[in-house]
């Protein structure tokens, strides 16, 4: 993968500069912050089996971020749920989507307003941590840079480095 | 003027009432007046899953100043939850059998998700230490009543600015108002929280300090500094000592037109002897209480044209 340039330009400067096996069809997700890989394999479920491969590699040089993960799976098209959580530990991440070893679709994730059922929320009083009443978190975004986000039930902020996902 | 908005809607955070939103309630509880025709026919739920006896109180005695019935209860041993049942069951029955719900719950957020699940009007009295918006308007309404105005007020914030949910539901909601400014005066780990003050920021002066120096204010709103805030004992008694009111002080520090608040139950925060002079207010705050929850009983089932 090239910081720059279009999907084909992409896709043939890459075989020279990557040294990361190429996956034939699937789904790139580039410009993961350094050492976050392993919690972006976790959030896709990839650390409970499957059977597909998946590549990932850590502290890889880029122009944008000095060093970043690229994580790559094959045969998977990620849901939008699953994006958001993505988002979530790595805002500045992109989608690749890659047929037949080419980049045909290339989209920054972008953090929506809403999230359903992602993250927990640090408030243990909150009514979201009540066992008894089994109700899903709702968050909204308030600011994206630093990340921020407000409980919809208990109207708690918090802040990217607090938050806590639901795997 | 007509709005449709009030009719059905819930009350659950301050957050969400706008300066118009705050006008609007504090002119219907001046001229609202007991009116067994009001709300004749209507049911209030009152569900108090933890006790609170003058919020619990106040709401019914505005509900029955209107004429509406009250049905529910004061303890969460009594009802089904305590036997398992989910709050947001307890509201699908609840809003069968009445057409608003009052709701205190001791879960942060509880009352927004009753809110979610209710089709008819919810309105929050204490959801932990999160929201009790119906004590901001009274206390807003007292501060007008006895002042005239909000703008510019130099008000005092005094005790625990941490925990209180009192003070951070009343510093919001004095960021609707022009040139405010507020003195925050509490002990260094009782400090008002970032996430407040930054909501503060460029919409209300405000100056932190930890000496009880009321000179110049127009209202000084007191609350309790609670002895589980401190590892150790000493700590706590030392600490509360410097934040009592007392005679000397008010007379010293305050001229007799400023007003002193406090949301209660007052333990010793505030001297007895205080109770007489005229700056205190405290006793008919807490009565504001009928009159604010009679103006938004009105409005969330009738709305502003509602006679
Ligand atoms: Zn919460």
């Amino acid at each position: 993968m090239s910081e720059s340039g279009g999907a084909n330009a992409n896709a043939k400067k890459g075989a020279g500069e990557l040294k990361v096996s190429k996956i034939r069809r699937g789904t790139v997700i580039d410009h993961i912050p350094a050492g976050m890989a392993p919690a972006v394999l976790r959030v896709l479920g990839i650390d409970r089996g499957v059977s597909d491969i998946v590549v990932m590699a850590m502290n890889v040089r880029s122009r944008s971020l000095g060093r970043k993960d690229i994580v790559k799976i094959e045969n998977r098209v990620i849901d939008e749920e699953t994006l958001q959580r993505i988002a979530i530990i790595a805002p500045e991440a992109t989608i690749n989507i890659v047929e037949e070893y080419q980049i045909i679709k290339k989209d920054r994730i972008s953090l929506p307003r809403e999230l359903h059922g992602v993250l927990k929320c640090p408030n243990r009083y909150c009514i979201t941590n009540d066992p008894q009443e089994g109700v899903p978190t709702l968050f909204l975004c308030e600011r994206e840079k630093p990340l921020e986000l407000r409980c919809h039930y208990c109207e708690g902020l918090v802040r990217g480095e607090q938050v806590e996902l639901i795997l | 003027m007509s709005d449709a908005r009030w009719p059905g809607r819930d009350v659950i955070s301050i957050r969400e009432f706008s300066r118009r939103d705050i006008e609007t309630v504090l002119r219907e509880a001046q001229r609202i007046r007991p009116n067994p025709d009001l709300l004749r026919g209507r049911v209030m739920a009152s569900l108090f899953f933890e006790p609170s006896t003058r919020t619990q109180l106040s709401f019914a005695s505005a509900c029955e100043r209107l004429g509406a019935g009250v049905i529910g209860f004061s303890d969460v041993q009594s009802t089904s939850q305590a036997k398992g049942e989910t709050l947001a069951d307890t509201i699908r029955m609840a809003e069968r059998y009445a057409d608003v719900i009052v709701i205190r719950h001791r879960w942060e957020g509880s009352a927004r998700l009753a809110a979610d699940v209710a089709g008819v009007p919810v309105i929050n009295a204490g959801d932990g230490a999160n929201q009790h918006p119906t004590q901001t308007l009274l206390d807003l309404f007292t501060i007008r009543q006895y002042l005239g105005r909000i703008d510019g007020l130099r008000i005092g914030l005094v005790g625990d600015l941490r925990f209180g949910r009192t003070v951070h539901s009343l510093a919001t909601a004095l960021t609707r108002f022009e040139d405010v400014s507020l003195r925050l005066i509490s002990p260094p780990n009782l400090r008002m929280p970032e996430s407040v003050l930054r909501e503060l920021e460029g919409r209300v002066d405000y100056q932190e300090q930890e000496a009880l120096e009321l000179e110049g204010l127009d209202v000084v709103y007191v609350t309790r500094i609670q002895k589980e805030r401190f590892p150790d004992i000493e700590e706590y008694e030392k600490v509360k000592g410097a934040y009592v009111i007392t005679p000397p002080i008010v007379r010293e520090q305050l001229r007799e037109d400023a007003v002193i608040l406090h949301p209660l139950p007052r333990v010793d925060e505030i001297h007895p002897d205080v109770d007489g002079l005229p700056q205190a207010k405290y006793f008919e705050q807490a009565g504001n209480g009928v009159p604010v929850r009679m103006a938004l009983l009105k409005l969330v089932l009738l709305g502003e044209d509602g006679r």
